[in-house]
């Protein structure tokens, strides 16, 4: 069985304050995640305050895009387009939630490498997605 | 200070319709309150307490929903924590009550999603300044896919199987053939489940509960009016809440809020998992209700899967009867907020009031759970032990 990849059109999601650089950076190629200056644990989605220490002195660092699907699910029906929904831990140890794009979606898998993409939304907001690497 | 022994559920009742279509959403509230207070024998002067959530309509819920009712009650609790609010609503009034804020507490439900085309596969609706949804909206989550996430991350690490997930259903299945109000009534098999469509892999359509009006509501009370009312006693003995997230990122979907939520509950409670007769598990899909059963103590982490398996929840026969009204998964989803009609069957097993073929024998503790929210991303847990006096 084979479930080819199409492009799916993407909603531009509405930011809140601070979140312009994340996508800025995204617009430019570049994968941005947050590191406490502080414990130096790295987290996702970005915050204001360190989640595990409440430091207010957290800091954006460019991530290598490289990563392992933790888990996903193709998503058949909702919608006109398959699209599949993942978890992707970074090699920097933290997941985020993710499309897993550019592959035939019933040879994705648990675990496998993947390197991120980015994929314009309406508007022409680039969106970090991930590919097989 | 406990909760335990200081509340009793005195009246309890689950509205008969599954799609109102000529029914208001505040309707469905006060008629859902007018038979939960027949029920217990009280009437609408008594109520001192109300509490509801989300789903109650208006300004906000106690002061739209009271004008609405004629109520004036002296204490109000508007904790939205989705589908599992109605457990947590018992616990905070058996803790109002055990302050003497309030003797006579009523808690309501009730929605028409089906009327209003609402669905599983469709985006959560998002709020501004939301500030995880500019990281998450853009990639679909969906309810079904953010639960099925969890269900595929339980196959690859402990094996589970799509046929140990169908029998959740096959239980639910065995029970609503009994329950004339059930939306789903046919007694489907495991080959039923894992042939029908795939929605979001691993969850197929059945393993995915109804979409369906209604509502419920119960009455809770404290001990000397309990045993004043010429109703069972059931009591409150034990309760527990925990909202899970992402944790920052260190994602972890093997296991949900239960495994705190729970051990708060049975600690309080003074029992253990082997001590209950009957579990009302939230069922809003088939993986939802194996996680839940793991992370309570029914059987270890990974062996859901063998637990759930060959019937054992099916009332008369499994070891373990869980949602004896057939649940969401075929009775009914009101509001998209399953807890309340889960602790209404506790109620009703308690009382030994279920359909004589699903009453669990000698049924003298029952334990009701939800998972309120979004699997995967965020969600609430609560656990709500009773006892029959
Ligand atoms: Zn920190």
């Amino acid at each position: 069985m084979a479930t080819p990849y199409q492009d799916r059109i993407i909603k531009a999601p509405a930011l809140n304050i601070g979140d312009e650089i994340y996508y800025d950076a995204a617009s430019q190629g570049r994968l941005l995640v947050k590191q406490c200056a502080d414990c130096k644990k790295y987290h996702h989605y970005p915050r204001a305050l360190c989640p595990f220490c409440f430091s207010d002195k957290t800091e954006w660092k460019e991530a290598k895009g490289t990563g392992t699907i933790y888990t996903y699910s193709v998503t058949r029906r909702a919608g006109p387009d398959v699209y599949t929904i993942a978890y992707v831990t970074l090699d920097e140890g933290v997941s985020m939630l993710t499309n897993i794009v550019d592959c035939d979606h019933d040879a994705i898998r648990i675990g496998q490498k993947v390197k991120v993409v980015f994929k314009p939304a309406e508007g022409g907001m680039a969106i970090p997605m991930f590919a097989p690497a | 200070m406990s909760i335990k022994g200081k509340a009793y559920i005195a009246g309890a009742f689950e509205h008969p319709t599954r799609k109102a279509t000529n029914i208001s959403v505040a309707q469905l509230h006060a008629e859902c309150a007018k038979g939960a207070l027949a029920d217990a024998g009280l009437s609408l002067k008594d109520v001192d307490g109300y509490f509801c959530a989300g789903d109650a309509p208006g300004l906000s819920g106690p002061m739209t929903m009271s004008d609405y009712m004629g109520l004036r009650p002296r204490h109000i609790d508007s904790t939205d924590a989705g589908g599992s609010s109605y457990l947590v609503h018992v616990s905070h009034a058996a803790q109002a009550i055990a302050m003497g804020k309030c003797n006579v507490a009523l808690i309501t439900l009730a929605g028409r999603p089906r009327s209003e085309g609402h669905s599983g596969t469709k985006p959560r609706v998002v709020g501004a300044n939301f500030p995880d949804a500019p990281f998450e909206s853009p990639y679909g989550p969906v309810t079904v896919n953010l639960y099925a996430m969890a269900a595929m991350r339980h196959m690859h690490q402990f094996g589970t199987t799509s046929e140990q997930l169908a029998w959740i259903k096959v239980a639910a299945s065995h029970h609503a053939q009994h329950n004339p109000l059930a939306m789903l009534r046919d007694v489907v098999t495991v080959e039923d489940v894992v042939g029908s469509p795939m929605v979001a892999d691993p969850l197929h359509r059945l393993d995915c509960c109804v979409v369906s009006d209604g509502g419920g509501a119960l009455i809770v009370v404290r001990p000397e009016i309990a045993r004043s009312l010429k109703r069972p006693l059931v009591k409150v003995i034990g309760a527990g809440e925990a909202p899970k997230g992402q944790r920052g990122g260190e994602v972890d979907l093997t296991y949900t809020g239960a495994a705190w939520s729970g051990p708060a509950a049975f600690s309080e409670a003074g029992v253990t998992p082997s001590d209950i007769k009957y579990a009302s598990i939230y069922d809003s899909f088939t993986i939802t209700v194996l996680l839940q059963l793991e992370d309570l103590g029914f059987c270890k982490k990974g062996e859901g899967g063998k637990f759930v398996s060959d019937g054992n929840l099916i009332s008369g026969s499994g070891r373990l009867p869980f949602n004896t009204d057939g649940g969401g998964l075929c009775n009914n989803h009101p509001a998209n907020r399953g807890g309340m009609t889960k602790i209404i069957e506790c109620v009703r097993q308690l009382r030994g009031e279920a359909h004589p073929r699903v009453q669990v024998k000698n049924c003298d503790v029952a334990l009701a759970q939800g998972i309120g929210g979004l699997l995967s991303t965020r969600h609430n847990s609560a656990t709500l032990i009773m006892e029959r006096e």
